[in-house]
C-alpha cells in the first residue's frame, strides 16, 4: 500500500471532466484489466512463458494514451515506455488481440514476430520505440528523440516512462542532466510511476528521497507528485505537464503513485495483492455514484469484453509459431526506415 | 598528404554537408577543442555533451530513431565498457522489433596501444565489438580508408562503430593512397583544415573539394601479395605485418598480407582464397587473445580449409592480461611487435607437416 506523502496538484472532485471522457477512460481502463487477466489466464495454461504487465496502472496509463499526440515522426510525440504500459498502447489504439499473439509467442506478433515477452511493444506507426527488458535504458535513449524534436520545433513532444526502483540506475540521472543542459533544454516529460516496488524490494529500504520528483528541481525541472490511481487526477496532471512541455519546449518531471494489483510478474505468483488501491474498482463507484454508467451496464461491458478476448484467445491458440528460419531475418536492416525510408 | 585524422575529419565534413549527418556528438567534439584527437575541428554539427557515454549512446540511439543521422564518440574506446548494454540494445534494435525500426547510427572511438597511453588508454575494442550482433564493424589502417569507411558508416541504415587505431591518427598516407581533391601540401591542408592554436573563437576552415569515395563494408585489401604465407590483420597491425614481409622478402619468404578493414561483415572469401594459395595463415590484432576474433578465423578456416593446410593456423594477438602497462617494456610484451610477426610468419613458412 502507498503511504507515501501525495501532493494533490489539482483536486479531483471540485470539477469533473466531461462525462463521455470518463466513459471513455473507463472502458479502456476495464478494457486493459481485462487483457492482464486474460494475459494472466494464459500463463496459467501454459499459453505462454511468462508475463508482465500493469494491472494497477490503468488509472494512469490510459489517460496518458488518451492525450498522446500519436503519429510517426517529429511533429507527434515519442514514446519510451516499458513492460507495464498496456493501458497507453490500447488507449492508443492497439488491439489487445496482438497482445495475446506476444503472449502467444505466435507469427502474428506485430510487436516482435514472436521474439519478445508480452508487453514488450514496438509501433513505428505511433512513434512507440522498442520496449526493452533492461530497466531505465528509456531514460538515456529519450533525450536522443527529444533533441531532435526541440530541433524540429513546432509541438512535437518525447515521453519516458519508467518506474520508482528503476530510477536507481545512472540512467535517470543521465535523463535529468542532459534533459536541463542550460540553453539545450529539452521537450520532455519524464514519467515515473511509482509502485513502491522494485520486485520484492519496498522503496523505503532503498531511497532516501520522500519524493523522487523532488530530483527534479536541483535541475530547475518542473515537478509534480500525483495520485495515478485516480484516472481524472491523472488526466488533468498529465495534461498540464504536457502543455508545459509542448508549448515552454522545456523538461517536466511527474511522478505518479500507482499500485501493483497482481505483483511483479508471473514469476511471484501473478496473484491478486488485496491491500493495494484499485484504481478501476474505485473509479466505477464514483461513475455509478454519479450517475454517468450503471451497475447493470458495468456488468454487461465486462461480460462482453471477457467474451470478446475468450474469442480472440482461442483464434490466436491457433496461430503458427515463428519460422526457425526467421531467426536471421532483421539481424540488419536493409533500409532506414526511420526517416520514413527516405534513404 | 592527410593523417588518418584529418580523413576522419574531411569524411565527417562530407557527412554533414551531402549525407545526412545531423549530430556529431561526444565529449570534446564541440568547439573549442573540436576532439582530443582533433578529429571533430570545425564541423559545423559538433558538440559537446556531457561526461557521460551512456548519455551519448543513449542520445545517438534516440536520434537514430528519430530518423537523424548521429555520429557518437565516445573519447577513448576504454570508456566504452560502460555502455555496453546500450551497444547491445542499438545492435538488437531491428532485430527485436522484428524490423519495425532500424538504428542508423555511427559510434567511433579511438582504440589500442602505441602512444603509451597507460591502462585506460591503450585498450582494444574489437573482441568485444565483434560480439555484439547487429552492428557493423570497421577498423582502418590508412587515411584513405579511414575517410571511405566514415562515408559507407554515415549511409549505413545499421549502427557502424568505427574503430580507429589512435597510434595510427597522425600517421599521413602514402603516395598513390591519397584522398582524391585533397592538396598534395601537408602544410596547406593544415592550414585549410586544422585550427589554430590559442584563441579560435573566429576561426572557419576551408574544406578542400573532396568526393563521395564509399569503401565498402566487407571487401579486404590485399596490402603485400606473396605465396609463402597468408597474414590476416587490420588497424594498426597492418603497417607492421607489411613491414615484418618486408623483411622477410630477403630470406625469400613472401607473405600475403591481407587488411580486412571491416570485420564485420569480413571479407572471408579474399582470406579462403589467399590460405587456399599459401596453405599457411597468422592471424595478428593487437586485441587480448582469448576470445578474440582471430580466433573465430581460426575455427572458420579449420572449418572450411583444414585439409588445404601444411601449418597449425596461429594466432598472435594481446597478451590475456588485465591492462596494458605504461613502462616501454611492459607495452611491447603486451601487444605483438614486429619481431613477433616475423618470427612466427617464419616458423609458419618453415613448419614441415
Amino acid at each position: 500500500m502507498n503511504t507515501s506523502p501525495i501532493h494533490h496538484a489539482t483536486n479531483g472532485v471540485d470539477a469533473h471532466l466531461a462525462p463521455d471522457l470518463l466513459v471513455r477512460m473507463h472502458e479502456l481502463m476495464l478494457q486493459t484489466r481485462l487483457l492482464e487477466e486474460r494475459l494472466i489466464t494464459m500463463i496459467r495454461q501454459g499459453d505462454g512463458y511468462f508475463w508482465i504487465g500493469g494491472p494497477g496502472e490503468e488509472a494512469f496509463n490510459v489517460p496518458l494514451g488518451l492525450l498522446v499526440n500519436k503519429g510517426e515522426g517529429l511533429s507527434h510525440d515519442y514514446l519510451h515506455l516499458h513492460y507495464r504500459s498496456s493501458g497507453t498502447l490500447l488507449a492508443l489504439g492497439a488491439e489487445p488481440i496482438d497482445s495475446l499473439r506476444q503472449m502467444k509467442s505466435v507469427k502474428t506478433d506485430p510487436y516482435s514476430g514472436g521474439r519478445n515477452f508480452v508487453g514488450h511493444y514496438s509501433a513505428r506507426k505511433w512513434n512507440v520505440v522498442p520496449i526493452s527488458s533492461p530497466i531505465e535504458v528509456q531514460f538515456s535513449m529519450a533525450p536522443g528523440t527529444a533533441i531532435a524534436q526541440k530541433r524540429a520545433g513546432g509541438r512535437g513532444i518525447t515521453i519516458v516512462q519508467g518506474g520508482d526502483a528503476g530510477t536507481a540506475e545512472g540512467d535517470f540521472a543521465t535523463c535529468l542532466i542532459w534533459a536541463s543542459r542550460p540553453g539545450n533544454e529539452l521537450p520532455l516529460l519524464m514519467i515515473v510511476t511509482n509502485n513502491s516496488y522494485g520486485i520484492s524490494t519496498t522503496y523505503g529500504t532503498q531511497h532516501g528521497e520522500p519524493r523522487i520528483s523532488d530530483r527534479g528541481k536541483a535541475f530547475g525541472i518542473k515537478t509534480a507528485t500525483i495520485d495515478g490511481n485516480d484516472p481524472e487526477v491523472s488526466y488533468r496532471e498529465l495534461q498540464k505537464a504536457m502543455e508545459y512541455v509542448r508549448t515552454e519546449r522545456r523538461p517536466f518531471l511527474l511522478e505518479a503513485h500507482v499500485s501493483r494489483l497482481y505483483g511483479h510478474s508471473s514469476s511471484s505468483g501473478a496473484n491478486f495483492v488485496e491491500d493495494e488501491v484499485d484504481g478501476l474498482a474505485r473509479f466505477e463507484a464514483r461513475l455509478v455514484e454519479r450517475r454517468i454508467l450503471s451497475r447493470a451496464t458495468l456488468d454487461d461491458m465486462r461480460t462482453r469484453m471477457t467474451a470478446e478476448l475468450l474469442a480472440a484467445y482461442q483464434k490466436v491458440r491457433e496461430e503458427a509459431p515463428p519460422d526457425p528460419s526467421s531467426i536471421w531475418d532483421h539481424v540488419f536492416a536493409t533500409k532506414n526506415v526511420n526517416d520514413g525510408g527516405a534513404r | 598528404m592527410a593523417t588518418m585524422v584529418q580523413a576522419i575529419r574531411m569524411a565527417l565534413h562530407v557527412g554533414e554537408e551531402r549525407l545526412g549527418v545531423t549530430d556529431i556528438l561526444g565529449e570534446d567534439v564541440g568547439p573549442p577543442l573540436g576532439g582530443v584527437f582533433t578529429a571533430t575541428q570545425g564541423l559545423r554539427t559538433a558538440w559537446n555533451t556531457p561526461l557521460d557515454e551512456r548519455g551519448i549512446i543513449g542520445a545517438a540511439m534516440g536520434l537514430a530513431l528519430a530518423g537523424q543521422r548521429p555520429i557518437a564518440e565516445i573519447q577513448f574506446c576504454d570508456y566504452v565498457y560502460n555502455t555496453i548494454d546500450l551497444l547491445k540494445l542499438a545492435g538488437g534494435m531491428c532485430w527485436s522489433s522484428n524490423g519495425d525500426f532500424n538504428c542508423p547510427m555511427v559510434m567511433m572511438t579511438p582504440v589500442g596501444s602505441g602512444i603509451h597511453g597507460s591502462l585506460y588508454h591503450s585498450h582494444s575494442f574489437d573482441a568485444t565489438a565483434t560480439h555484439l550482433p547487429g552492428w557493423k564493424i570497421v577498423m582502418p589502417a590508412t587515411p584513405r580508408d579511414a575517410y571511405g569507411l566514415m562515408l559507407s558508416a554515415i549511409v549505413d541504415p545499421n549502427p557502424v562503430m568505427f574503430l580507429a587505431p589512435k597510434a595510427l591518427m597522425r600517421v599521413k598516407s602514402l603516395p598513390g593512397e591519397e584522398i582524391p581533391g585533397e592538396p598534395g601540401d601537408d602544410k596547406q591542408l593544415a592550414k585549410m583544415i586544422d585550427a589554430p592554436l590559442g584563441d579560435r573563437s573566429a576561426w572557419r576552415p576551408s574544406w578542400p573539394d573532396t568526393p563521395d569515395l564509399f569503401i565498402p563494408f566487407g571487401e579486404a585489401k590485399i596490402v603485400r601479395a606473396g605465396e609463402t604465407v597468408t597474414v590476416v590483420t587490420y588497424g594498426r597491425m597492418v603497417m607492421e605485418c607489411a613491414k615484418a614481409a618486408d623483411e622477410l622478402r630477403a630470406e625469400g619468404i613472401t607473405a600475403e598480407v591481407i587488411d580486412l578493414r571491416s570485420l564485420h561483415p569480413v571479407d572471408w572469401a579474399t582470406i579462403k582464397k589467399s590460405v587456399q594459395k599459401t596453405n599457411r595463415v597468422l592471424y595478428v590484432n593487437e586485441e587480448t587473445e582469448v576470445t578474440n576474433f582471430g580466433e573465430h578465423l581460426i575455427r572458420r578456416t579449420v572449418d572450411e580449409l583444414f585439409y588445404e593446410l601444411h601449418a597449425p593456423p596461429r594466432l598472435l594477438a594481446g597478451a590475456f592480461v588485465p591492462y596494458v602497462g605504461l613502462a616501454p617494456s611492459l607495452e611491447s610484451a603486451s601487444v605483438p611487435q614486429r619481431a613477433g610477426i616475423v618470427q612466427a610468419i617464419r616458423e609458419l613458412a618453415k613448419h614441415r607437416p
